[in-house]
């Protein structure tokens, strides 16, 4: 039987339209001069708009097959021969209805989900729906401390991990193809690490509300000092190869430059944010975990252009290895998860010995725990910027509602306006420089 | 009776004329639809000047949940995070959404930022946002039936569309 379904609504199309067919609301979101500028200025703008008569521009289609849109990020160009006048980023071609599916998870399968969003830094997003959950539960100031630093020492290498994959992915698109081999095997040493702790390269699941999932393996000290010790040499090497190169310069300097203001407008965060000169960090300025107890400076740019945002990615792996140096010193013995009965199940010695124990564990993993009713958000610092996660619970033990607020589905916002009155070639950098992560930004 | 409304009227904290409730220790502002607009605006003023996140809550199968300070509950809520980086806070607005009449006024022209999420909003629960420069779907294909995260949604039950399809 094929039945064909008819679209019954109206909202018009998502695609880029003529300049003819738009109202002036629509130029005037296109050319940005929403952003609370003065009208001089935004006139200034618009005066591009009109430069160029609708037959002499063309509206191409970049990506979403395009290799330097990270994944399936379609950007819509209008062109005048090399420049670019409009923008617009269409995006919804890896929306998998993740939201949707947190909602018949329980709160202890809700990891394997989220954790696929970001999956550059998967832990970010376990740790983000973790706290929120401990936070619901109120158990959010009981959980153990070697847990607590534990999931520091992880995201902390995240964060060196999804910024190197940042480096070799910068480098390939500007054309420094040899940053790309570099950066995937520095990246590849974290991750191995990370295969030995959590059992997995990505996609770990290892942060759950209540602590973490298993302990870390004998070893892990000098596993840790291991990467430590090889990356500085490395790093230096590399900041030589492109920092130290004017062909890297000239490609990245004044490109996609974004004002402060404009910045905070677009609700853009992390090193987009910070690369206009605003010192805003949710490890330092609101602190979660015990960020507060260790030491490290926040990078912060000037120009907010391009290469203020490389700057800042490749000096945050360096302050990331400050601050797993410290952990290193502070790990704290104790155990790795809460004592809660209702969170965690028995120890795997229990259920051999006690009947309760096999039932308590048959009964977490299949009706997982109640949480009781409420609503919470809570915000960290991911390698892109704010993740956070908004819970609403309904007593059960499902969420009732899990919304993810993802960095890059909002740094993608910015696109249009970093591009405008640029070249296609610079469009390439721009992308690059935002490093937005597709599976998060369509979730 | 009436004595003790105007006890309770008197105890509950208010910010710009809407009452002020906690949850978790968070701060949230339950916000009437007319005055939505006028609040944010006011609350940009005070210092909070990025919208971190807005999004929607559809509460179809709990009609008779208790808002908090006396706020009738509606099918859908708006829930707008707003931050203060100088003064390193945050706050979060409530705003009920009737199912009869979905719609909200824009946020677009105090924080040109919430653009993506209003798009989003409306693609996922079918909450118009009126004066939005461009309603359309975002992450959902633009001839697509039905709202995915309402409720009454059924994960798995729309076979799937796609233009050109003759399944």
């Amino acid at each position: 039987m094929s039945t064909v379904i008819s679209a019954g609504t109206n909202e018009g199309g998502q695609e880029l339209q003529s300049r003819s067919e738009l109202t002036a609301k629509e130029l005037f979101r296109e050319v940005g001069s929403v952003l609370r500028l003065s009208e001089s200025e935004a006139a200034k703008l618009a005066e591009v708009q009109t430069e160029a008569p609708e037959d002499q521009t063309m509206i191409i289609n970049m990506g979403p097959q395009h290799p330097s849109t990270h994944g399936v990020l379609r950007l819509m160009l209008e062109l005048q021969g090399e420049t670019v006048l409009r923008c617009k980023p269409i995006i919804g071609y890896l929306h998998t209805g993740m939201e949707k599916t947190g909602e018949s998870l329980t709160y202890m399968q809700g990891g394997t989900n989220v954790t696929r969003m970001d999956y550059l830094s998967p832990l970010n997003n376990e740790l983000v729906f973790s706290l929120a959950v401990e936070k619901l539960l109120g158990i959010d100031g009981d959980i153990p401390e070697r847990a607590v630093w534990m999931r520091m020492l992880l995201s902390e290498l995240n964060r060196m991990s999804s910024h190197l994959l940042f480096l070799a992915t910068n480098g390939m698109d500007i054309g420094a193809v040899s940053m790309m081999l570099y950066g995937w095997r520095e990246r590849e040493d974290v991750l191995r690490f990370f295969q030995k702790v959590t059992g997995l390269r990505m996609n770990h699941n290892f942060i759950r509300p209540g602590g973490v999932a298993a302990d870390l393996p004998a070893g892990w000290r000098e596993d840790v000092l291991n990467i430590l010790e090889n990356l500085p040499s490395r790093l230096e090497e590399y900041d030589i190869l492109m920092t130290g190169q004017p062909i890297w310069r000239d490609r990245l300097q004044g490109v996609g430059a974004i004002t402060a203001r404009e910045a905070m407008a677009l609700g853009a965060t992390g090193p987009i944010l910070r690369s206009t000169g605003v010192a805003w960090d949710l490890r330092r300025d609101v602190p979660y975990l015990r960020y507060e107890d260790v030491e490290f400076d926040v990078v912060v740019g000037q120009y907010g252009d391009a290469y203020d945002r490389y700057a800042i990615r490749f000096n945050e792996i360096r302050e990331s290895m400050k601050i797993v140096y410290q952990i290193l010193d502070h790990m704290p013995s104790g155990d790795y998860r809460i004592q809660n009965k209702k969170v965690t199940p028995p120890p795997r010695a229990r259920i051999d010995e006690s009947m309760e124990a096999l039932i308590h564990h048959f009964k977490i993993f299949t009706e997982g725990f109640k949480v009781p009713e409420g609503e919470v958000y809570v915000g960290i610092e991911s390698p892109r910027g704010e993740i956070g996660c908004y819970i609403v619970s309904d007593g059960s033990s499902n969420p009732y509602r899990m919304h993810m607020r993802a960095p890059s589905f909002v740094n993608i916002q910015a696109l249009p306006h970093m591009m405008r009155g640029g070249l296609v070639a610079d469009a390439v950098a721009v992308i690059s420089s935002v490093d937005p992560v597709l599976g998060e930004v369509d979730r | 009776m009436s004595d003790a409304v105007e006890q309770v009227e008197q105890t509950v904290e208010t910010l710009h004329g809407c009452p002020v409730v906690y949850s978790h220790e968070q701060r949230v502002l339950l916000v009437g639809r007319d005055q939505y607009v006028a609040v944010v605006k006011a609350l940009t003023d005070d210092g909070f000047e990025m919208c971190i996140d807005l999004t929607g809550v559809d509460y179809l199968s709990l009609p008779n949940r208790t808002v908090g300070a006396g706020v009738k509950p509606e099918r859908f809520e708006v829930v707008v995070n707003l931050l203060s980086l100088t003064k390193r806070e945050r706050i979060r607005l409530r705003v009920q959404v009737p199912a009869e009449d979905a719609t909200l006024p824009t946020l677009f022209d105090v924080h040109p930022g919430t653009e993506a999420h209003e798009r989003e909003t409306f693609d996922m629960f079918g909450i118009t946002f009126d004066g939005h420069p461009d309603m359309t779907r975002i992450l959902m294909p633009e001839d697509w039936d039905g709202h995915p995260l309402r409720k009454d949604y059924d994960a798995g039950f729309i076979p799937v569309q796609f233009k050109g399809s003759n399944s």
